[in-house]
This record gives structure tokens, C-alpha cells and sequence, in this order.
């Protein structure tokens, strides 16, 4: 594995550090798009990300990463024999999975398919788990998700949002749990993304060049300085790392005591209502989004504060289409956050 | 071995930290191109990793031979130099199943892509200006991450994998050229058309042994901050956008640094990294006005580098250094670019990347498979030998007792007609409409908005179809690509609303150059559609000369090679009262008339639906 830049040494691009951690702390929320520009550190920062997400618990030896904590409906097919069975399953302490899905990668190692070094040694009919099932529980990173194959997009649509991968091939019939975040980056310039595709992301953040010659100097030279001796960078970032670590980790163990009041939900919906999302998600997400950016940052209480600063990453890309509107998505929704919220 | 470095001035710098322009115009005029070039395959032969590599342009030729030998000859000894032709197949360029080795050892058995193994070395890319951008993708990944992962065929592994790439672009028009996220990865873009076989004989001070050494030293080199700022102030003021830019120039200051025996970066490393990484990539010149932008300006406008580097008071330790190595850089660049950037045209960047998207796009979905079914290999179906192998593995332990049984020796591998599995691949022919508008003054500018509005209404639906679109205009003299095809709506858009009207009306020029875009689409294997708006009542001839009737006699003319090469199209007449002209051309064009008097929007899209099938 190479040596990840630190996610704490990444300069400004507060929106999709921000949008990253919210993610983190609520994987309900489903997942951040990161569309923009060449070389502004897409890839770099949900590479940080993976390299300092807090320990999760798993039950050993299951194929799955299954939580030792969860109820049996999201359980996999073993552990929910075991489970039945009364057997309490041993766990341990494990990496959040932080999966890449490649561009070229075949259906078989994605969905899964039939163990072939089993099947022709042994002649045994037994089911090799792919990329979804690698990533239950973690994230799943696509990189240039706008040239990803139509049919592997068709593949991952159903099973990000039924959470759950159905395989019926080669005479294999089985079901197995994938909840994952969705993390996709990408450059607009390469074609767009299909719109169902889209709406599977909770959030999605715009990242642009930064413009002012201090912050380049000030990117240029950290990155500059990572790639001349890179464990000594890290060790150097470790403490800020750790930091967002523990925020993190904070922040999951408060998510629930979080209070939405009914006035946040009503702004909220009259946020969504002004710009005209389609159906609930919008809502949801922003919801969510809200809460999680609370418990970030150790408040009790979500309010319009929040709200306002997620409005963008949560509502952006589920506007409709208006190709008489010249302006970007990002100014419509600042506007509407600006008339039903004046500072 | 030849003392001194042709490439860089004599060291003079040192003693005056500041030298003023005179000294830039010395260091600039003491440095041929050819040099620069040499220059240029030396360092990236000392760190073809760190560099990324170098994006070749040039034809075929001695020039381009003697560049390679050059290179070659510097690179590290025993590294890996693979070549990679311009249809390397995913699981070759990656790696897979070695089908070859899994039958013989009844065991998958995985293969290295060429990209693993590769590791160390340099791969050459052979017309890399049609490289799809699925294999430019795997490319960048591998570019940035430094290894290669896999997840093919039942087969997962990372493998590490530093390299640099020698892209061999042999692109001539301005639309063929390297894909554009590659291109931003490696150090240098040279372009060896300007020289001449003679050019290159000129002898280079440094050898495999210099080269060794530099590469020895790189690691202690260090760079002082005012010379990051510097070059990072430069790629600014030069208008490029990406960080990369300035992260390799300071990587190629470094190196020239090593390749010079310094420790220290000093300022003529400064400004070879300024005239080979960031010159070829300026977007406008420093003292100028920023090139027309086509975005809206972000919500902190971009600071002028006129005002903000050069006569703010508050930058003065800095200006003359900075002003040097432009001045450098501006040196470096191309007549060509220079008088571009000067007559204040953006240089094309984001359309051309947009042309290519657009191929691959088509590229990915020209094969889609649509899943692998049982069935004979035929005409139309390929067969999948690795799901084919899936099939009858399970069955290989119980076919082999069968065999056995019957006396005879099992293969390794038992395969049975049942176990055939084919792929059948969806042929989704895309479609491209290419919108021909008509922006003269006859045409006379309120239909023109009109026209613009019903535009925008097909755009989005093309958008929902997923379909291309592309945009000629034609008035006064000739007639002009907006837009090279494209899925982009939000460009699409762009390029419409600043489209200025006014002038005579080539007609002829203006179907001329659709019917050569629906000709390009048609080769890729799309289907081209051609809406034309205009009022058919040509005035101007194809060399720019008025009279109207033999403009309107060259427009039939090419509207009849339209029908002749079978692109549907469809006529929509914007004058205020329907012209039998308009009318006479759809029918020589074959084309559908549609009057835009008496159609809204909604006809409009519909129309074009019906015609594109």
C-alpha cells in the first residue's frame, strides 16, 4: 500500500473536507460525489480520509466484516446461523475497509462470483466474495466515476440502494449484506454522470483550482515535501490526524443525542420546497447532513446554522435541469439559502 | 567527456541573486531548442518516475528516432522499456487471467498486465493522440498511485508499479492530441515538428555516467521557498490552472539542480523548468490580458497577474526573479502558441478535451456487453473464454472419472459444446446532432434568439436521450466549429449564448462543415443528424465572395451531398414568413422542413426526435 497524503495537510477545499467527515460520521447519508477540476487533490483527500477512520468491530473470520452489535436482518447468512444458534461470535478490532473500485474491473470481482481455484481443484461450488462485499461496513472509492462502465454502474445502482447484494449466476443463489458509502470523484470535462447515478450520493461537492498564489505556494510546497521523504511528513501530520480521528469518533458516539428540533425539520423542508427537489431524499440528506455537522463539532442542538452549511453539498446536484438557467446549481441553491435565511 | 553544460548558462547567477532582464534575454537567446530538448530527455531519463514522462509530438521520423535513442540511451540500465500499441486490451495492459497457464496447471493462474510489469521502467505509447480514455485512465492511476490494481477474471492483486511514459503523439490538427488528464501528469510537452534532421547535431555534454551521478545526488537536492513562489507565481501569471504544473516544474528544478552537480537549486534550474514544464503549457501570456475565460468568473476573481504581480508594491523582492523566468519561459514557447496567446485567443484546451470525451464515451458504450449467455460463438457473438472456463469448471473431477472410465487420459481441462458461453454486445449506435446555425444578418437577430431558445430545449432533451450535440455557426465569411461534439449541456449552452450575429450568409460553407462533422461522427460509428436553421437565402460563396446566386447554387449543391451521404437531417426555416429558398434546400438536402413560425419548442423537439429515429 502506498503512503497516503495526510487528510490534515490538505490546504482550504473546507467543502469537500467537510462533506468527507459528515460521511464518516453518518454512512446513512450515502456517500459524496467529488467532481472538479485536474489536480486538486480529489483522490488525495478520500485517501487521507481511509488512512485515519477510527477501528470498527468485526466478527472474526466472517467473510463480511459482519458487526458483532447488529441486529439479524443485516447480518450475513453465516452469522446469522450462529446467531440464531445462540452463539455469541468472537470479534475484533479492524480497519474501516476502504475499497477501490477500478476502472476496468470485471463484474465477477465485483458482485462476486464462482471461487475458480476451488471449483477446478476441488470441484467444490463455492462463492467468492467481490468488491461490494469487501466494502461492507466501509466505503467504496471510485475514481473517474464518470468513465465507469454502463454496466457495472447498473451492477453497484440496486446495491447501494437496497444495501444488500443479490447473486444468481454460474448456479449460485445467495444474498449477502454490502452497506457502504459511496465515494466517486471525477472531472465534468469527461462526460457526465447518469442521473440515477447521481442521486445515489448524498452529498456532492465541487472542488475548483484554488486561484490565490499563497494558497498554491502552500499546497505545492506540502505536497512538495510529502513526496520527498513521506513517512517523516506522516509522522509530522500525526498528531493533527489523530485530532480528526477522535472528532470523528466523537462525533459517532453523539450522532443520536443530537436533537433536531421541529424547527430545523420545517426549514429544512422550506429550503427543499423554495428550490424544488425532487421527492424526500433532498430533505433527508440535508437532515442528516445537519445533524452529523453538529455532532462534528460537539453542539447538541441541529440548527439553521447547520443547515446553511450543507445546504449546497446536499441539495447541488437534485435540481432540475433548467438549460435556460446560466447560472450553476451551487448559485441557486446560495440564493435560496439567502432569501429564507437572511444573515 | 565534454565539460559544461550546453543546456544551462554558466553559472553567473549565484553572485547576483537578482539579475535583471538583460540577463533573462542572455540566458534565453544562449539556449537552442534542440538543447532544450536534449535537456529535457536527460532529466526525465534521471527520474522517469518523478516525472511522470514526456508527451512527444511529433510525426514519425529521424527527428523523433534521434530524441529516442537519446533518451534510451540515458535511462537507467536493465529497467523495463515496453511499448504499449494503441489497442492493448484491458487484461493485457493490466493483467487477468493467464488462460494459457490456468489450463496447464488446472488452477487459475494470474498474468502481470504490461503496466506491472513495467515497474522501474518506461513504457512508450504509440499514437497516444488516439488513446482511449478508458486506457488514459488506467495510466493516471497508475501515475498517481504508483501501483497497479486488479480486479479481473477472479483475480485481485495490487502490484507496484513506478513509472515513467514516453507518449508518442503523432497528432497533427489541434483536435488530435494526447487526452487531456494524461497530458497534465507528465513534466514535458515537447514538439519536435519545428526541428529538422540537421537541427539535432548538436553534441550533448552529458553521458550515462552524468546522468548516474545526478540521479545519486537528486534525493539531498533541496529547493529554496522564494523559488517555489517563484515558479508557482509564473504558472499563474502563465494562466494554468492545474497544481501539477507547478509541483513538476519544481521536481524538473530539482533535477536540473542534480544534473548540474548543485545541492541547491539556483536560479537557471529555475528557468529550465520554467521553459520546459510550464511554457508549453501557458494558456496566456504574463503581460497581457487574461484570455477570454469561458467560465464565469469564480467568486473571487482570479487576481490580474498584471496588477498582482507586477506593479503591486508589496511584491517587489520578488518581481524581478519572477519576471525573469517568464520572460525564460516566454522564450521557450512556439511561435505558433506565442502569436495565439498574443491574438488573445484561449488556447483550446477544454474543447479539445471535450471532442475527445466525446470518443470515449462512444468507445465504452461501442462494446457494452450485455451480459454472457450460453450459446455458439457466431457471427455477431464473441466467445468468453473465461466464462466458459467458469462453466465447466465445476464439473472437471466428475468429467474426469467419466473419462477415465472410458478408458481414455483426461485433459487437463475438460471442456464440453454446453460449457460455451458467449458475450453478446448491445451495438448502441450513438447519436450526434449537429446543429447548423445560421448566425447572419438576414437571419436577422430576433429569429436568431428564437432560434437560440428553440436550441436550448433540443439540448435538453439530447441531454435526457444522452446524446451528443455539436454546433456549427456560419456568417459573414465562412462558417466555424463551436463545438466539437460533445455531452457536455453546460458547454453546449456557453457556446450558444455567445454566439454573435450579423454578416452575409455562407451557407454553402456552413452545410460544407456540418457534412465534415457528420462525416467524422459516421467513422467513429455514430449516427449523425443534422438540424439546420437558417433562412435559405445564401449570399455568400463558399470562397467568400458575395452574390447570391451563385452562393444559393453552392448551397443546393451541398445540400445535395448531405442526401447523398445519408445524414438525416432537418431544416427548420427562421424567417418571419416561410421561403420557398429554404423549402427548395430541405428538399435537395432530403431533409425534413419544418417552418419556425408555426412550431414551438415542443413540435421542434419532437421533429428532431422523429428524424433521428
Amino acid at each position: 500500500m502506498p503512503i497516503a497524503f495526510p487528510f490534515s495537510a490538505i490546504v482550504g477545499q473546507d467543502e469537500m473536507k467537510q462533506s468527507l467527515l459528515v460521511a464518516a460520521v453518518d454512512p446513512s447519508i450515502g456517500g459524496v460525489l467529488v467532481f472538479g477540476d485536474r489536480g486538486t487533490g480529489k483522490s488525495t483527500a478520500i485517501r487521507g480520509l481511509a488512512a485515519l477512520l477510527p477501528k470498527m468491530r468485526a466478527v472474526v473470520g466472517c467473510a463480511y466484516g459482519c458487526d458483532p452489535e447488529a441486529s439479524a436482518g443485516s447480518l450475513c447468512a453465516d452469522c446469522q446461523d450462529k446467531a440464531a444458534k445462540g452463539i455469541k461470535p468472537k470479534s475484533h478490532l479492524v480497519p474501516v475497509p476502504v475499497v477501490d473500485l477500478p476502472l476496468g474491473a470485471t463484474e465477477d470481482r465485483v458482485i462476486g462470483a464462482l471461487d475458480l481455484e476451488r471449483a477446478l481443484t476441488q470441484g467444490e461450488k463455492a462463492f467468492e466474495p467481490g468488491l461490494l462485499a469487501r466494502a461492507h461496513r466501509g466505503f467504496l472509492y471510485i475514481d473517474e466515476v464518470n468513465l465507469l462502465e454502463d454496466h457495472l454502474v447498473d451492477a453497484l445502482l440496486d446495491v447501494a440502494a437496497s444495501g444488500e447484494n443479490l447473486v444468481e449466476r454460474e448456479g449460485l443463489s445467495l444474498r449477502h449484506p454490502a452497506r457502504f458509502v459511496l465515494v466517486g470523484s471525477g472531472n465534468p470535462e469527461e462526460g457526465e454522470l447518469r442521473p440515477q447515478l447521481l442521486d445515489r450520493f448524498g452529498l456532492s461537492v465541487e472542488v475548483r483550482t484554488p486561484e490565490d498564489l499563497p494558497t498554491r505556494v502552500k499546497v505545492v510546497r506540502l505536497r512538495d515535501e510529502f513526496e520527498r521523504d513521506q513517512p517523516a511528513f506522516v509522522a509530522k501530520w500525526k498528531r493533527k490526524d489523530g485530532k480528526i480521528r477522535q472528532q470523528i469518533e466523537t462525533a459517532k458516539a453523539a450522532l443520536t443525542a443530537v436533537a433536531v428540533p421541529d424547527q430545523t425539520l420545517e426549514q429544512a423542508a422550506r429550503l427543499c420546497l423554495a428550490l424544488g427537489t425532487d421527492g424526500l431524499r433532498g430533505e433527508l440528506t440535508l437532515i442528516r447532513a445537519a445533524r452529523a455537522l453538529a455532532a462534528l463539532e460537539g453542539d447538541t442542538t441541529a440548527g439553521v446554522p447547520h443547515l446553511k452549511r450543507v445546504a449546497a453539498p446536499a441539495l447541488r446536484h437534485r435540481l432540475r435541469r433548467d438549460p435556460l438557467d446560466e447560472s450553476g446549481s451551487t448559485v441557486r441553491v446560495q440564493r435560496a439559502v439567502e432569501e429564507l435565511f437572511p444573515a | 567527456m565534454i565539460t559544461g553544460h550546453a543546456g544551462m548558462p554558466a553559472d553567473q547567477s549565484h553572485a547576483d541573486p537578482r539579475p535583471g532582464r538583460a540577463g533573462a534575454d542572455a540566458a534565453a537567446s544562449l539556449i537552442s531548442p534542440w538543447e532544450d530538448a536534449a535537456l529535457a530527455a536527460t532529466l526525465f531519463a534521471i527520474d522517469p518516475a518523478g516525472t511522470g514522462g514526456v508527451a512527444l509530438r511529433a510525426l514519425a521520423g529521424p527527428v523523433r528516432d534521434r530524441w529516442l535513442e537519446l533518451a534510451r540511451g540515458l535511462l537507467p540500465a536493465g529497467g523495463p522499456r515496453l511499448k504499449i500499441p494503441l489497442h492493448v486490451s484491458e487484461g493485457r495492459l493490466l493483467g487477468g487471467m493467464d488462460l494459457a497457464a490456468t489450463l496447464r496447471a488446472g488452477r487459475p493462474v494470474a498474468e502481470r498486465g504490461l503496466l506491472a510489469q513495467a515497474d522501474g521502467g518506461v513504457v512508450e505509447l504509440a499514437m497516444a493522440e488516439r488513446l482511449e480514455g478508458a486506457t488514459a485512465a488506467h495510466l493516471t492511476a497508475v501515475l498517481d498511485s504508483g501501483e497497479v490494481v486488479l480486479e479481473r477474471d477472479g483475480i485481485a492483486a495490487r502490484s507496484e508499479s513506478r513509472l515513467g511514459v514516453i507518449a508518442l503523439d503523432e497528432g497533427v490538427g489541434e483536435d488530435e492530441r494526447l487526452p487531456e488528464p494524461l497530458r497534465d501528469r507528465l513534466a514535458f510537452h515537447l514538439d519536435l515538428a519545428r526541428f529538422g534532421i540537421h537541427d539535432t547535431e548538436v553534441t550533448i555534454p552529458w553521458g550515462p555516467a552524468e546522468v548516474a551521478a545526478a540521479r545519486a545526488r537528486l534525493p539531498v537536492v533541496t529547493i529554496g521557498d522564494d523559488f517555489v513562489e517563484t515558479l508557482c507565481g509564473a504558472a499563474l501569471a502563465l494562466g494554468i490552472a492545474s497544481l501539477r504544473g507547478s509541483l513538476l516544474a519544481i521536481r524538473v528544478a530539482r533535477l536540473a539542480a542534480a544534473l548540474a552537480g548543485r545541492d541547491q537549486v539556483a536560479e537557471e534550474d529555475v528557468a529550465a523548468a520554467a521553459r520546459l514544464v510550464l511554457a508549453p503549457r501557458a494558456t496566456r501570456l504574463p503581460a497581457g490580458e487574461p484570455a477570454p475565460e469561458e467560465e464565469p468568473p469564480p467568486e473571487p476573481p482570479p487576481p490580474d497577474p498584471d496588477e498582482g504581480q507586477n506593479e503591486d508594491e508589496q511584491d517587489i523582492p520578488d518581481q524581478p526573479l519572477e519576471d525573469m523566468i517568464l520572460e525564460a519561459a516566454q522564450a521557450a514557447m512556439p511561435k505558433d502558441l506565442l502569436d495565439q496567446l498574443r491574438a488573445g485567443v484561449e488556447r483550446r484546451s477544454r474543447p479539445r478535451s471535450q471532442g475527445k470525451a466525446g470518443a470515449q464515451q462512444h468507445a465504452s458504450l461501442r462494446g457494452r456487453p450485455i451480459g454472457a449467455r450460453r450459446g455458439d460463438p457466431g457471427p455477431g457473438v464473441r466467445m468468453n473464454v473465461v466464462e466458459t472456463l467458469r462453466a465447466a469448471a465445476p464439473w472437471q473431477i466428475i468429467r474426469r472419472r467419466e473419462v477415465a472410465a472410458r478408458g481414455l487420459t483426461p485433459k487437463r481441462v475438460e471442456v464440453r459444446r454446453d460449457d460455451f458461453r458467449v458475450t453478446r454486445f448491445k451495438q448502441r449506435a450513438e447519436t450526434t446532432t449537429i446543429f447548423a446555425v445560421d448566425a447572419s444578418g438576414s437571419s436577422a437577430l430576433h429569429r436568431l434568439a428564437e432560434a437560440k431558445g428553440a436550441i436550448e430545449l433540443l439540448l435538453a432533451s439530447c441531454y435526457v436521450r444522452r446524446d451528443r450535440v455539436a454546433l456549427v455557426a456560419f456568417r459573414g465569411q465562412g462558417a466555424e466549429v463551436l463545438l466539437p461534439p460533445t455531452r457536455s449541456l453546460v458547454r453546449a449552452k456557453r457556446s450558444l449564448a455567445s454566439l454573435p450575429g450579423g454578416g452575409g450568409t455562407p451557407l454553402a460553407s456552413g452545410i460544407d462543415l456540418s457534412l465534415l462533422l457528420a462525416d467524422g461522427v459516421q467513422r467513429r460509428g455514430g449516427t449523425p443528424t443534422l438540424v439546420v436553421l437558417t433562412d435559405g437565402r445564401a449570399n455568400v460563396a463558399r470562397d467568400g465572395q458575395g452574390g447570391r446566386a451563385r452562393a444559393g447554387e453552392e448551397a443546393l449543391a451541398a445540400a445535395r451531398l448531405v442526401r447523398l451521404a445519408g445524414v438525416r437531417a432537418l431544416l427548420v426555416d427562421t424567417s418571419p414568413h416561410p421561403q420557398p429558398k429554404a423549402r427548395e434546400l430541405a428538399g435537395a438536402m432530403g431533409a425534413r422542413y419544418l417552418p419556425l413560425p408555426y412550431a414551438d419548442a415542443g413540435t421542434l423537439s419532437a421533429a428532431v426526435q422523429a428524424v433521428a429515429g
